[in-house]
């Protein structure tokens, strides 16, 4: 019987066949924890006497929500971490270097790799076809102490996407258009994986919007097969050597696909205060924005400032609506100043904030008012997520957020399209 | 394991966002204080009102987003002995055994604000005693019943000294 890519993978963690609904013991590859999970994950582990580390060169402590740290309980929780990784060699992410889900893909994550990580957003690695989850303090806890944790085996839904995306259309729009179809519990403790000739095309920064994503529709993880572009994205980090092709058996049976045809999708928003509240542009068109922010693990990549700044160029934000813009790691950070982009964002009225979490979380760089409204490229616009239960919080790609902050207003990107 | 208690009703896809806001991450180490605003951002009045022994209701999908154990580890410091909803994020599923707080799947639509209910652990129901009625609770799997029972998953590693569960482990 054909293998999924979960299927494949975590057989290979448990050391044995595996099939959906079961559940194994499976080895843990990576792990990660941040500033808001790290500090009750550290607790556990020294109420228990196990303040270690199984693999301490792939366990990471990111300090990124709350980075540099806005008040003294959280610069205390930062110092929880850094003792902990000078005690047990755990890597330490300190303050500017960036948001977990960036780094940990850009330096540690492989093919085949199981990643465990407190922090929901952690599927991202999905993209680089690693089984990549997220759980709470406690479970990855124990699964930095022990190099293991358990798992229920998920099924999987097969996200088929054919036909080429239109100029002014992007991977964000694919993925807020699924959910819009699947609903954010469409594939609640299940794995998604991505496939078919759109995204075997696609680069590797719009691969991982698609997977980081995936737990906004309730999924496990959003698993991609890895291919020449994975190869190239590793070689382009230094890790050629560890890459390993892996995807789907032919055979493999889904519980479900879905299909979408890439071609037939317009820019697509999500409304408060649900990811799958989607519309496309032309019915979202016209909503006084406030705030645009650009950014975060799930639109804060290179390619994704280069297509804002693409139309951002020679143009000013809307003297009504501020513009943020977090580059998603030092690094790209770095090389959108060597691009331009940066330049461009500033002369524009944008206002750079340094690389992390940034406004994402509600905890500081730029909580909105009361009845504030604001267009967001991150990846969830749940009430009060942004600091104030008053403020309206819509998404949108990268193309979407700078079109906006020149108007004003939810706008359509492909009106400045050259 | 017999638990009784008044019924909080909260509607579908109560986040994290609404169970622990971002604007207290700076209380995520000072759980008493954290567990003052527990789900305020759903009903303001919840976390002065709330009883020992009480019971969260959800609808559909509760606990969605973060992955944040906090959540409910404070639905736990308030008060609450079990929290039931029509469907449960996975984070937040998993992360309630953890921390020792039952995470109950049934039908909610027949459970009303304030209803005095009887849960029966164990025996997989729900006496609803305002209504004179009982619901069945679908059963966890049996690694989070093991986990429960051994009051959560640190509770559990400092029993057995180790992930120490009925799993469908290879074939030798």
């Amino acid at each position: 019987m054909g293998k999924t890519i979960a299927e494949k993978i975590l057989g290979e963690h448990a050391g044995c066949e595996v099939r959906p609904g079961q559940i194994h013991i499976v080895t843990v590859d990576v792990a990660l924890v941040q500033d808001g999970t790290g500090p009750l994950a550290v607790r556990q582990l020294q109420s228990l006497g196990l303040e270690k580390a199984a693999h301490p060169e792939r366990t990471v402590l990111f300090l990124d929500h709350a980075a540099p740290s806005p008040r003294k309980e959280l610069s205390n929780d930062h110092v929880t971490l850094r003792k902990f990784a000078a005690k047990t060699g755990a890597v330490l992410s300190e303050v500017g270097d960036g948001v977990c889900h960036q780094v940990i893909n850009e330096s540690y994550v492989n093919p085949g790799d199981v990643l465990i990580g407190a922090d929901s957003h952690t599927c991202t690695g999905g993209a680089l076809c690693a089984f990549s989850t997220g759980m709470g303090s406690t479970d990855v806890a124990i699964g930095i102490a022990l190099g293991k944790t358990w798992m229920l085996i998920p099924p999987t839904i097969r996200v088929e996407v054919t036909g080429d995306l239109t100029p002014g259309v992007y991977s964000k729009d694919i993925i807020l258009h699924l959910i819009g179809t699947i609903g954010a519990d469409g594939a609640t403790y299940k794995a998604l994986e991505f496939g078919g000739p759109t995204v075997d095309g696609m680069e590797q920064s719009e691969r991982f919007t698609l997977s980081n994503m995936a737990v906004e529709a309730g999924a496990k993880t959003g698993l991609i097969a890895s291919d020449d572009v994975t190869r190239e994205y590793l070689d382009s980090r230094g890790r050629a050597a560890n890459f390993r092709e892996i995807g789907p058996d032919p055979d493999a049976e889904y519980e479900r696909v879905v299909d979408i045809d890439a071609s037939t999708l317009a820019p697509t928003v999500s409304f408060p205060h649900t990811v799958d509240n989607t519309r496309t542009i032309d019915e979202a068109k016209g909503v006084k924005i406030d705030q645009v922010v650009i950014g975060t693990c799930t639109n804060g990549r290179l390619h994704d400032l280069m297509v804002a700044a693409s139309i951002l160029r020679g143009k000013h934000r809307h003297p009504g609506t501020r513009l943020i813009v977090i580059p998603a790691s030092r690094e790209v950070y770095l090389e959108a100043i060597r691009a331009g982009y940066i330049e461009t964002f500033v002369e524009a009225g944008g206002l750079i904030v340094n690389p992390g979490c940034g406004p994402c979380v509600g905890v500081h760089e730029g909580v909105l008012a009361d009845g504030e409204k604001c267009l967001s490229t991150q990846n969830r616009n749940f009430h009060g997520r942004m600091g104030n239960p008053k403020g309206e919080i819509y998404l949108g790609s990268p193309a979407t957020a700078a079109a906006t902050a020149i108007k004003g207003e939810l706008a359509d990107p492909r009106e400045f399209l050259s | 394991m017999i638990l009784k208690g008044k019924a909080w009703k909260f509607g579908d896809d109560i986040s994290t966002d609404h169970i622990a806001p971002g604007r207290y991450f700076h209380l995520r180490s000072n759980l008493p204080e954290l567990a003052k605003h527990v789900l305020e951002d759903a009903d303001a009045e919840f976390a002065g009102k709330v009883q020992k022994g009480d019971f969260v209701v959800g609808g559909n999908n509760f606990g969605l987003g973060s992955s944040r154990e906090h959540a409910p580890t404070i639905i736990k410091v308030a008060g609450v002995s079990a929290v039931m909803a029509k469907s449960f994020a996975r984070i937040f599923f998993r992360n309630s055994i953890n921390v020792g707080l039952p995470a109950l799947i049934c039908d909610t639509d027949q459970i009303d604000p304030a209803d005095e209910l009887e849960v029966d652990l164990t025996g997989g129901k729900i006496q609803n005693k305002t209504k004179g009625t009982v619901i069945e609770f679908t059963p966890l799997p049996i690694v989070m019943v093991e986990i429960l029972q051994d009051g959560g998953l640190a509770e559990h590693v400092r029993k057995h000294g180790d992930l120490d569960l009925s799993c469908d482990l290879p074939e030798e």
